[in-house]
């Protein structure tokens, strides 16, 4: 069942100037969706765009069957949509806690006590670093940090801008991992990512995005093995010489 | 010599130091200078002269809260005038700098605050006169705290108010989950939206906590020194001054160099000469931008 799709999604900075230009995906609820493409291409800027950061021109994205293309941002998380951007992803003069608890605190209903212990129950390190200040952790630990605020709301989508980039090969496998737990708890996630080896190791489906649109589409493993693609797009040939 | 300046430092201090909360918090979250701040100041302190006057009007004139010289009619004037201050920064907000915002170019929200700034200015001017006005003509007699120090009733009430409000400032913006909104979106608009932070009920919640400190302050110098049309503006480059040696967005840095800036003008007057005072926030204010721009509790992020 698809939980999130883009139908010819046009959106851009400045009036005008689209960089995503007609972008159509689609995801099922518990795939893990893979993004990829060259530099350039609109991946984050399309992820950006659903997630209300970037206007929408022409149209539109559906979240469960509801169409949320004008829903300011502010209001998806609500609807289940959550995002973490690449940079800049925690709040560095809040603590570790205060972040969280700023999260969960936008559900008034929801209890909080109980959805700080369940966070720190998945995400340990970030228990023991609790009090700290955000801005004091280092790349690795903020990445899981902003994965953990993202996931203390319970989205049923979560999209991730390349959560790999900066990070020691331990933790992109730490985080890679993570996800993969995250995904066996129902969460459907989509994920943008320059390092196409580890995205598609643990991807179902991916998407190539070339100049703004979606060029190919198929399971993850096919992408990875098809030449062509992985010459043109995700620098397999590179790695292999 | 007499160590009488310290108090008063301390006093003069708690004034700015309130009034620097509001422009502290309006550079952080909104990203401006508001030059109206110190107007709405001034708007407060009219406010709750009118409130004063319609009070005694209707119910007759209230006896003081002996030892001070105003009573209940004051303290509920005070918050009506802090409602009103807020009502105003909320339409100015709605009328002028919301629209201005949206362009994206600081300086001329800067530029319209200062239009705004003279619009209210005069507007006060017009209804009330640039004579000063006085919330009572109570006397009051200061009280011997050794070392040549004198206190008075109303000096002891107005510290003890400043506290109460700074103090109920810190707790909401640390403890409340408006108040982590309100941080939040200082640090990173664009994130505090993802997170799912109304960022309109955040802007609302700024004006009217910076206007109403402000009220109340107002309402403080008019009780202690004089209600005139053009005390916010005196007490503006103080209150920036204090804002910025502070640290941009931290309420206890605002009011912590609230305390400095007061004592210091208070130092500069005592041992230097009255003509020198309004200098010493100037002189404050271009130190800290050379030598330490963050301020005192300024953070630069790694």
């Amino acid at each position: 069942m698809t939980i999130l799709s883009t139908r010819n999604l046009v959106a851009g900075y400045e009036p005008g100037l689209a960089i995503v230009r007609g972008a159509s995906i689609n995801v099922a609820a518990g795939e893990i969706v893979v993004i990829l493409g060259p530099n350039g291409a609109g991946k984050s800027s399309l992820i950006k765009a659903i997630a209300g950061l970037v206007p929408i021109s022409e149209g539109s994205v559906t979240l469960e069957g509801r169409d949320i293309t004008a829903l300011p941002a502010h209001r998806k998380i609500r609807e289940g949509l959550a995002f973490v951007p690449q940079t800049e992803n925690v709040f560095p003069r809040m603590s570790v806690e205060e972040n969280l608890r700023l999260s969960i605190g936008i559900f008034p209903e929801r209890n909080v006590a109980q959805g700080i212990e369940e966070t720190y129950a998945l995400f340990p390190d970030l228990a023991r670093q609790s009090r700290l200040l955000a801005g004091s952790l280092s790349g690795g630990q903020r990445q899981m940090l902003a994965a953990a605020r993202a996931l203390i709301v319970k989205p049923r989508v979560l999209m991730l801008d390349e959560p790999s980039a900066g990070l020691s090969p331990k933790f992109v496998e730490q985080v890679f991992a993570r996800l993969q737990e995250v995904r066996a708890t129902g969460v459907t996630i989509v994920l943008v990512e320059q390092n196409a080896r580890a995205a598609l190791s643990i991807g179902d489906r991916a998407y190539v995005l070339v100049e703004g649109r979606d060029a190919h589409e198929g399971p993850a493993r096919s992408l990875w093995d098809d030449p062509l693609i992985a010459e043109l797009y995700l620098g397999k040939r590179k790695e292999a010489s | 010599m007499t160590l009488q300046f310290l108090l008063d430092g301390v006093i003069s201090g708690a004034m700015i130091g309130l009034g620097a909360i509001g422009i502290t918090l309006t550079y952080s979250i909104l990203r401006f200078s508001n030059f109206a701040h110190g107007d709405l100041m001034a708007w407060g302190a009219y406010a709750a002269l009118v409130a004063v006057g319609a009070i005694g009007s209707l119910f007759g004139g209230a006896a003081p809260i002996l030892p001070l010289s105003f009573g209940l009619p004051l303290i509920l004037s005070t918050l009506l005038a802090m409602a009103v201050a807020s009502a105003i920064a909320l339409a100015l907000d709605w009328l002028l700098f919301a629209r201005l915002r949206a362009r994206g170019q600081a300086i001329i929200v800067v530029m319209a605050s200062f239009g705004a700034s003279m619009a209210l200015r005069n507007l006060l001017e017009f209804l009330f006169t640039s004579s000063p006005a006085y919330y009572s003509n109570a006397l009051q007699i200061a009280k011997p705290l050794g070392l040549g120090i004198r206190i008075t009733p109303d000096q002891v009430a107005l510290l003890a108010m400043t506290l109460a409000l700074v103090t109920a400032m810190h707790l909401y913006l640390t403890r409340s989950q408006r108040g982590r909104e309100m941080r939040a979106y200082a640090q990173n608009p664009a994130l505090a939206r993802v997170v799912g932070i109304d960022t309109r009920a955040v802007i609302r919640a700024t004006w009217i906590v910076g206007a109403s400190l402000a009220a109340a302050a107002g309402v403080m110098v008019g009780v202690l020194v004089q209600i005139r049309p053009l005390m916010g503006l005196d007490l503006l480059l103080p209150m920036f001054a204090a804002a910025i040696l502070g640290g941009i967005g931290s309420v206890p840095g605002a009011v912590l160099a609230g305390l400095i800036i007061g004592l210091s003008e208070a130092a500069a007057v005592q041992f230097i000469g009255a003509e020198w005072r309004a200098g010493v926030s100037f002189v404050i204010l271009m130190a800290v931008l050379l030598v330490r721009p963050t301020g005192l509790f300024g953070v630069t992020e790694r």
